[in-house]
Order: structure tokens, then sequence, then C-alpha cells
């Protein structure tokens, strides 16, 4: 098979793109919940793990009544885990952080870890710590057949996913009448609250809008690995928090950068050097990031609040 | 007299101090009035129990949004306290510093609008209509305090009076029927503190709105307002018109000390 030395560099190109396009999605959730209430949410890598178990589930369902149109299978179970996945993330707000808004902040840090081992171990329970198949519902794009061997069908669904929910995102923020409240509250709280914003039901809808992205991506990623367990949302979640860090955590078009970075640093290690170390480059480059640049990449250096 | 805001009783503790003391105080509908007194007095956590940021220990607070309705408010969201038609400024600037001083006086009319997450992606006519009169409001408002000039830059750029005047903008695109204005005059010179009196003048008449002013600035306080409270140790000492607080040997007391006979 002809292999020739560009074109393999493309398809290391298209898989970190692929891969970090992902990890962007996830980190999003991340950074977005940190830049309003500066918490770090480790349960996030938990919801992606539960918006891919509810895809599956409902796929699953679906077909066992005789359902099979792909585009009603893949839209069904898409929607039905964000929405899932939207629920669990409000109310993992409600539980484990709002109760503890005004603790001192490792309280809710130790809370969210809490949070990340119970719902592990609550589909551990539920779906045992095997890897279940999970469905191709994304049938093949004929049109991509002659470039396969560089992008499958997926990888392509995955990046014009990303790129419309990034669009969409940044419009949201930076046009919207809720967007603006969600950057007021970002700022200041109290001014924000006495300007008549209900800061609780923005922190609400921030979680909800970070559930959803991390829903999306955990529908992606079973479609493309093809099996899920109980535990990778731990290992993604920990990739996205890295990504979310090495752009500046808080910044949305860091947490974006970051990923992409992250998934090409990978691709291209694996790629050229070996692929046992995939997880040593990525975090090798955060070690580095955090020595030369603290605040991340898009980061600012932000003098403490008084 | 219509009273605007009616506050009865009020007492908030912090641990074992009493910050007010059963305090009674009313606000008439259209009328400028101060809340002077020494540092500590009591006048900043009298506003902070008002707007909802601290839950008083005892007492009342209603507004009157009419003559004949009136709505209790202690113990509210400050968001509520918003929407029931009270705003205020802080002694320190607390501005949106990244955000222009347009989208500043935006979020003030956030309680006043309705735009949903639905309306934001799909656009409506209902939501295009709303945003056209936010945005037109909000020129209007930026035009009174006069930084129509600089509807587009940031917060943090605009120098301190003009920074001093958004915050006073942003705090009546909620649409007050009361605002609340916390040391408005602090660390400016003597013209930005004239213009900022002929402001606050111009905002009462025009928008025929109430305003208590919390102020260390005796010779802005007497040139405005036409009623003055002063406290003291979290007590009211003294009422009255600026005629009356200058000669009240309670309020010269407190000003100067246990002994002094000025």
């Amino acid at each position: 098979m002809f292999h020739d030395k560009a074109g393999y560099f493309f398809e290391l190109f298209i898989g970190g793109l692929t891969k970090g396009s992902i990890y962007a999605l996830i980190a999003l959730g991340y950074t977005m919940v940190y830049g309003i209430i500066e918490l770090i949410n480790f349960a996030h890598g938990e919801i992606y793990m539960i918006g891919a178990f509810t895809a599956l589930i409902t796929a699953a369902a679906l077909t066992a009544f005789g359902v099979t149109h792909p585009l009603v299978l893949v839209s069904v179970s898409g929607i039905t885990a964000v929405v899932y996945a939207s629920a669990y993330g409000y109310t993992l707000e409600k539980v484990a952080y709002k109760p503890l808004r005004n603790a001192p902040r490792l309280s809710p840090l130790i809370s969210a870890i809490g949070m990340s081992i119970f719902l592990q171990n609550f589909v551990l329970l539920a779906q045992t710590s095997n890897y279940i198949p999970f469905p191709n519902l994304i049938p093949p794009l004929p049109f991509l057949e002659p470039v396969s061997h560089i992008m499958g069908t997926v990888d392509f669904i995955i990046l014009c996913t990303t790129a419309v929910i990034m669009i969409l995102l940044t419009f949201l923020i930076r046009k919207t009448r809720i967007g603006t409240a969600m950057r007021a509250t970002a700022q200041d709280k109290t001014m924000a609250r006495l300007l008549g914003i209900d800061v609780d039901r923005i922190i609400s809808f921030t979680f909800i809008t970070g559930s959803a992205l991390a829903a999306v991506g955990g529908v992606m990623v079973g479609s493309k690995m093809g099996q899920i367990n109980f535990y990778i949302g731990f290992i993604a979640g920990i990739k996205a928090f890295t990504a979310a860090v090495l752009g500046g955590i808080g910044s949305i078009p860091g947490a974006v950068l970051g990923g992409l970075i992250l998934g090409w640093t990978e691709s291209f290690g694996t790629g050229y050097l070996t692929s046992d170390y995939e997880d040593v480059f990525a975090f090798s480059l955060l070690v580095l990031i955090l020595i030369f640049k603290p605040s991340g990449l898009l980061g600012r250096n932000t003098t403490p609040k008084v | 007299m219509n009273p605007i805001l009616n506050v009865r009783q009020l007492t908030m503790d912090f641990g074992g101090i009493r910050a007010l003391a059963r305090l009674d105080l009313t606000v008439n509908h259209g009328e400028i009035a101060a809340l002077i007194g020494p540092n500590g007095a009591g006048k900043t956590t009298f506003f902070n129990c008002v707007t909802g940021l601290y839950v008083p220990t005892s007492g009342d607070v209603f507004i009157h949004a009419t003559p004949e309705k009136s709505v209790r408010i202690n113990g509210m969201k400050p968001h509520r306290v918003t929407r029931a038609g009270l705003s205020r400024t802080f002694q320190n600037i607390r501005l949106f510093k990244e955000m222009t001083a347009l989208e500043n006086v935006m979020i003030g009319r956030h309680c006043r609008t309705h735009a949903g997450i639905f309306g934001a992606f799909f656009r409506n006519r209902a939501t295009r209509d709303e945003e056209q009169r936010i945005i037109h409001d909000s020129y209007r408002l930026l035009e009174i305090v006069g930084l129509e000039d600089q509807v587009n830059f940031r917060a943090l750029n605009l120098p301190y009076g003009d920074q001093r005047k958004l915050e006073i903008a942003r705090a009546l695109a909620a649409e007050p029927r009361l605002l609340l204005l916390d040391e408005p005059a602090a660390g400016m010179n003597s013209q930005e503190t004239r213009d900022l009196t002929s402001l606050i003048l111009k905002i009462r008449d025009e928008f025929n709105i109430a305003i208590l002013l919390i102020e260390h600035d005796m010779k802005l306080v007497m040139t405005l307002s036409e009623r003055i409270f002063v406290m003291d140790y979290g007590r009211k000492i003294a009422e009255g018109t600026p005629e009356d607080i200058r000669t009240n040997p309670d309020v010269i007391r407190a000003y100067l000390g246990e002994d002094s006979h000025a």
C-alpha cells in the first residue's frame, strides 16, 4: 500500500484533530464551570461517561423495539444522552456544590472527587466492569470513501459537530442575553445579583451546557472506539482537564486550543516516536506549560480578587 | 408624601456586635435623601440589608411599588430586590471591567428583559425587537450621564469619574424606583464632584425617582439633600433638613467627640 511521508503526516494530523476536538468539547465543561464558580468539577468526566452509556442503552432499547433507521437511531439516542447527562450535571451541582458555595475552596473540591468516585461506582454496579460494545450509530458516508484511510465517517462527523458546537457556544456567550449574564456572573457574582441576575440559575445553566457538551463527546467517542466501560470518564476527564489547564483554565478559546494541541501532541508523538507513551507525551506537555506559563497559553495573569 | 422605602425597627447583628439597632427610616417618592455618620456607623450595612446582601436579624423593609401595594423585601434574594425597584452602586467601583460601557449598561437591563435561550438561537421577532430596545435604552442612559462618546470603551479604560458615571447608568438601567448611591463622590476632585451633583439632580428630575446616598462630602450632602439621616453606632441619632442637622447637638457630638463644645 502506498504510504508516502506527507500522507502519513496528514493522517496523524487528522487523527490528532479528531482526538483534540473531543478533548476540547470536554475541556469546555471544565473551563466554563471554573470560570463561573472557580471549582474544578472533577466529576465532569463521569458526566461524559454517563452520556455515552445513555446513548448505548437508548440505542439498544430502540433496536429492541425494531427501530433500525440510522438517522432516527442517532438523533434519538444522541438527544436522550444530552438530556440525561444535563440532568445529571444539574443535579450534581445542586447536591454536591451548591450547599458548599460559601465553604472554603477545598470543600467543594473534595465533594467533586467524591461525586466522581460515586458516579463511577454507580455505573460499575449497574453495568459491570466489562467493556460493552458500542453500536455503530453513524452509517458510512459514501463521499468519504476515497479518503477513508485518512478520515473515517466518524472522524468527519466528530469534526463537523465540534466545529458547529464551538461556533454556537461562542455566539451564546458573546452575543446573547444569557451569555452576557454568564460573563457578568463570572466577573463579579455579587454585582450580578444586584443587577437582577439570578446567579443560581446562571450557575445551573452553565452546568447544563457543560454536561450537554460532554455527552456529545461521549456519544462520539463511543462511536469511534466501539466500546465503553465505567472507567472511560476518568481518563478522558484527566486529559480534558489537562487541555483546559494547557489553554488557560477559565478561557473558552483556551480550552479549544489546549484540546487541539494535546490531541496533536499525542497523535504525532505516538506516530513518530512510540505508541507506548501516549499519556507521557500529554502530561509532559502539561508539565512544560506549567513551568513556563503557569496561567496557560491564553490564560490571563490575574491578580487575586480583593 | 408617598413613601417609597419604609424601614421599621431594622436590626442587624454580627455575632455579638449590633451593627444596626432598631433603625426606622422612610424615603419618600421623588426625594433626595442622605445617610451620613462617622466611619463604622453602619451605613453600608444598612444598604446591604436593604438590597438583600445581608439578611437582617429582625425588623422590616418595605418597598412601595404604588401607594397601595408594598413588598416586604428583607430576606429576599438580591436579584428579586432589584426587580422590586431598588438599585445601588458601591463605595469601591464594581464595574464589569472587561466589558464595554454599553455592555455594562445592557446587563443592568437584564431584570427588565426576558429573552431566553431559545430566542437567542432562533432569533424570532420578539427577541430581535427586544435586543434593539435594550441597545436603544442603554445608549440613551449613557447619553444622560454624558458617556455617549465612550460607549465602546472597555470599562477599565475609562477615567475614574467616568467609571462612577457608568456605574450610575448601569444602576439606572434596572429602572429603579429608589437609587442607593454608596459614596458616589469618593475620590473625586472638586470639579468632578460638581458634575456629579448636577448629574444626580438631573437623574432625579428626568426619571422621577427617589435617591438615597451615603456620602462624606458634606458640601455635596448639604447641597443635594432634602432630608438627612444621621447614624452613629448603628442607631439613627438625627433626622431632618440640612439646616436642622447642621445645628443638631447630637450630630456635632457624634462627629467631633464627647467633650467638644463646637
